[in-house]
């Protein structure tokens, strides 16, 4: 099956870790993935932040980038809820029909990575080994708005030497909201103090997601915190395997 | 994005209600107000419990219902075909509201609305009124205005008596003094009950049931002595011009039956068409404020009926913004709202700020909607900001107005304008724009940043200048890597893909 590789612009600068593992994990399931060197970003920071006129070139130049594709599939929950729930809206608003429909049927063609190894590949054991204590919290684009559901945790639950520990409070969010951690940098703080309380309640080794936007955030708590827990992102749980 | 101010004194968070048309509507700058709710350990304590208890409340008797999904489907369709014809639905009501013997009263905006209350309450010669819990009456600041023509407003709803006594604000739609505990209450009864009438008893503890009975002496003998009541509405039904008080307390029953004269203040878009769709939200309503599967008091009237209960009904039709929401369709669903609080009770930045940081007294998340498109963006541009937009919001919203995205919608419309939006920071956000809209560009930004890792310590930054400094004030962020993931593809894939 061929796939595309929607990076995400913060994987691509900062986490490239969480896209080599995606890439991993896909080929070893037997995916021929691809990644269209026109992508760039959603422009989901620019919607959120109220300039959906700026993001809308980063809508056009998706639908360009990706146009050509069946499945696209990206390492983040918040990057395909942009896709499928707000490019629609700001192809309406400041683009042409032509992005319109075609923000539609892109939006139906891309997928959060654990919904499309689940859904899609009809997998849950990837052949994953990764000996360590973690615990998982359920980024809020991808638990409320994509309704992931317990697909992540299946994916965990099959891998061999992982403990999952539960996370208490799992679902509530970790305080980063994009740019609300900066304008409202207090609130977003006392969210996370409270997440990072409940992350080392676990005793786990590292927090996993499926975002890779909220573990900067829940890491940048843990590292500040001298906690020594780390923040993984589920695709590099999924991508390590017994050394050979 | 300014991060760096001083924090502000308990002053500016309370300087509400300006002098404006619109009444307690405006929120004071959010990030700010935050801060001084967030350095209160005790209020976040009784926040944090209180909601925490409802929360789970609701959970579970939502939880009871097979169909809560289609009632919520319901709720949403019944409150959005009526919006589609209020104009029509309020023509009705007024009719019928007016063949019962009652008195329909049009106010355009808060100040019309207290002035029609305070020239009824002159005629009715009433120096002092007994008040149901009514949110409404709370939007258009009635109390003060009421006040200043010389009528004292007594609040008989026991959390509302709190905040009245406490000379307070309510933080709350549906607990008004979620912010105190109650041992706050008991010294605000023993220290304020006598000044204003019938003293708290001798020896009060902070036993709820003794704190209620206080109250009971305290409000006794208001009902029985006074000639005029004012409440809100839950629900105004067109066909029959039925208006309806949902309460848990049975003192708003008192209030609309014992007086002589009785002024219901009604948001237009309280309205429902029919007894029929009354069976949706009856459900609706109770499970998602209260958490329980009914109601105790459901008190409605129409018209007045000689010989049993109030001889004289006026009820003011509060438009106040509300059709100005009407004329919007990004905006209009917030007019479905029926507030629940269900909303604020799930908010994580609800739990840790509380009410009164929201500054108008719609806070949480519908108040983060629907204050802005009340008075205009301009009078609120920091509220659609204060939300993660996490979704739990919408989740639980028993007529499922998605908030998240209206939040979206309004922060570009704060952008946009010219009073609130930041220049700066929309130029910061166009050059990014500019780099991240063409792949060549994105390339040779990424490639830029690498230079950061020599600034960074130990592999991250700690301390970064404005506009970054709100985030490594409390965190970390991590020095970019030294390749980017597209650079680590072409490197690996030999140009692999089809750029
Ligand atoms: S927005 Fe929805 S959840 Fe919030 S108070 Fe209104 S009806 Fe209740």
């Amino acid at each position: 099956m061929r796939v595309a590789l929607f990076a995400t612009c913060l994987v691509d600068a900062m986490s490239p870790g969480v896209g080599k593992a995606t890439v991993e994990v896909l080929e070893r399931l037997g995916c021929t993935v691809e990644f269209p060197m026109g992508q760039t970003c959603c422009g989901q920071m620019h919607t959120n932040t109220g300039y959906p006129d700026q993001a809308a070139p980063m809508v056009a130049g998706f639908q360009e980038a990706f146009a050509d594709h069946e499945y696209i599939v990206a390492p983040s929950g918040s990057c395909v809820a942009s896709v499928k729930h707000q490019h629609e809206w700001i192809a309406a608003g400041q683009l042409t029909d032509r992005h319109v429909t075609e923000a539609r049927r892109l939006a139906d063609r891309t997928y959060e990575l654990s919904q499309f190894i689940v859904d899609v590949l009809g997998v849950t054991d990837v052949g994953a080994f990764y000996p360590h204590r973690v615990t998982y919290h359920p980024a809020c684009h991808a638990t409320r708005m994509l309704g992931v559901g317990d697909r992540p945790l299946q994916l965990l639950r099959a891998v061999r030497g992982l403990e999952l520990v539960e996370l208490p409070e799992a679902t509530s969010c970790c305080g980063f909201g994009g740019t609300f951690s900066f304008k409202n940098a207090d609130v977003s703080s006392a969210m996370l103090t409270d997440k990072i309380h409940h992350v080392l309640s676990t005793a786990a080794e590292s927090c996993v997601a499926v975002d890779a936007s909220c573990l900067l955030h829940i890491g940048g708590g843990l590292s500040r915190n001298r906690t020594g827990v780390t923040t993984v992102h589920l695709a590099e749980v999924l991508a390590a395997t017994e050394a050979p | 994005m300014s991060t760096t101010d001083q924090p502000a004194g308990k002053a500016e968070i309370t300087q509400w209600p300006r002098a404006t048309n619109t009444g307690h509507l405006h929120g004071d700058y959010f990030p700010r107000a935050a801060r001084v709710a967030l350095a209160d350990p005790q209020l976040r304590r009784n926040i944090g419990n209180a909601t925490t208890i409802i929360r789970e409340k609701r959970g579970s008797v939502v939880a009871e219902l097979d169909d809560w999904a289609e009632l919520r489907a319901a709720g949403a369709a019944i409150k959005d075909a009526t919006m589609a014809d209020l104009g029509d639905h309020l023509e009705r009501l007024e009719t019928e509201v007016a063949a019962r013997g009652g008195v329909v009263h049009w106010a355009a905006d808060a100040d019309e609305a207290n002035r029609i209350v305070i020239e009824i309450a002159r005629r009715a010669e009433a120096r002092d009124v007994v008040k149901v819990k009514s949110m409404a009456t709370q939007e258009i600041g009635l109390n003060e205005a009421l006040a200043e023509a010389g009528i004292s407003a007594w609040e008989t709803d026991l959390a509302e008596l709190i905040v009245q006594l406490g000379d307070d604000m309510p933080s709350h739609i549906l607990v008004p003094a979620i912010h105190r505990n109650r041992s706050e209450i008991r010294d605000i009864f023993r220290r304020e009950m006598g000044n204003v009438g019938v003293p708290a008893p001798d020896g009060l503890t902070d036993d709820p049931p003794a704190l209620a009975e206080a109250a009971r002496i305290h409000l006794r003998n208001r009902f029985l002595t006074t000639d005029m009541a004012i409440s809100g509405a839950n629900f105004g039904v067109a066909e029959t011009g039925t208006v309806m008080v949902v309460e848990s307390e049975g003192n708003g029953r008192m209030c609309l039956t014992l007086p002589r004269v009785l002024v219901t203040v009604m948001g237009i878009e309280k309205l429902i068409p029919t007894w029929r769709d009354l069976e949706v939200y009856l459900q609706l309503l109770p499970r998602s404020s209260t958490g329980e599967r009914m109601n105790p008091y459901t008190t409605m009237w129409t018209g007045v009926t000689q010989g049993d209960g109030p001889e004289e009904f006026h009820l003011v039709l509060l438009d106040n913004g509300r059709s100005t929401i009407l004329a919007d369709p990004e905006g209009r669903p917030a007019l479905r709202c029926i507030r629940c609080s269900a909303c604020l009770n799930v908010c994580p930045v609800y739990e840790r700020t509380g009410g009164h940081a929201y500054g108008s007294i719609y806070p949480g998340p519908i108040g983060a909607v629907l204050s802005p498109q009340l008075t205009g963006v301009a009078d609120n541009p920091s509220l659609p900001f204060a939300s993660t937009l996490c979704g739990a919001c919408y989740e639980v919203c028993p007529v499922a107005i998605d908030i998240p995205t209206m939040l979206v919608s309004l922060r570009a419309k704060v952008a946009a304008d010219p009073d609130s939006g930041d220049a700066r920071e929309r130029a910061v956000f166009r050059s990014a724009a500019w780099a991240m809209s063409r792949p060549q560009r994105w390339t040779r930004l990424l490639r830029l940043m690498r230079l950061g890792r020599f600034l960074a310590r130990r592999g991250s930054f700690r301390n970064l200048p404005p506009p970054f400094n709100g985030w490594t004030a409390t965190r970390d962020l991590p020095a970019p890597p030294d390749q980017s993931f597209r650079d680590w593809w072409t490197a690996q894939r030999d140009g692999g893909g089809d750029a």
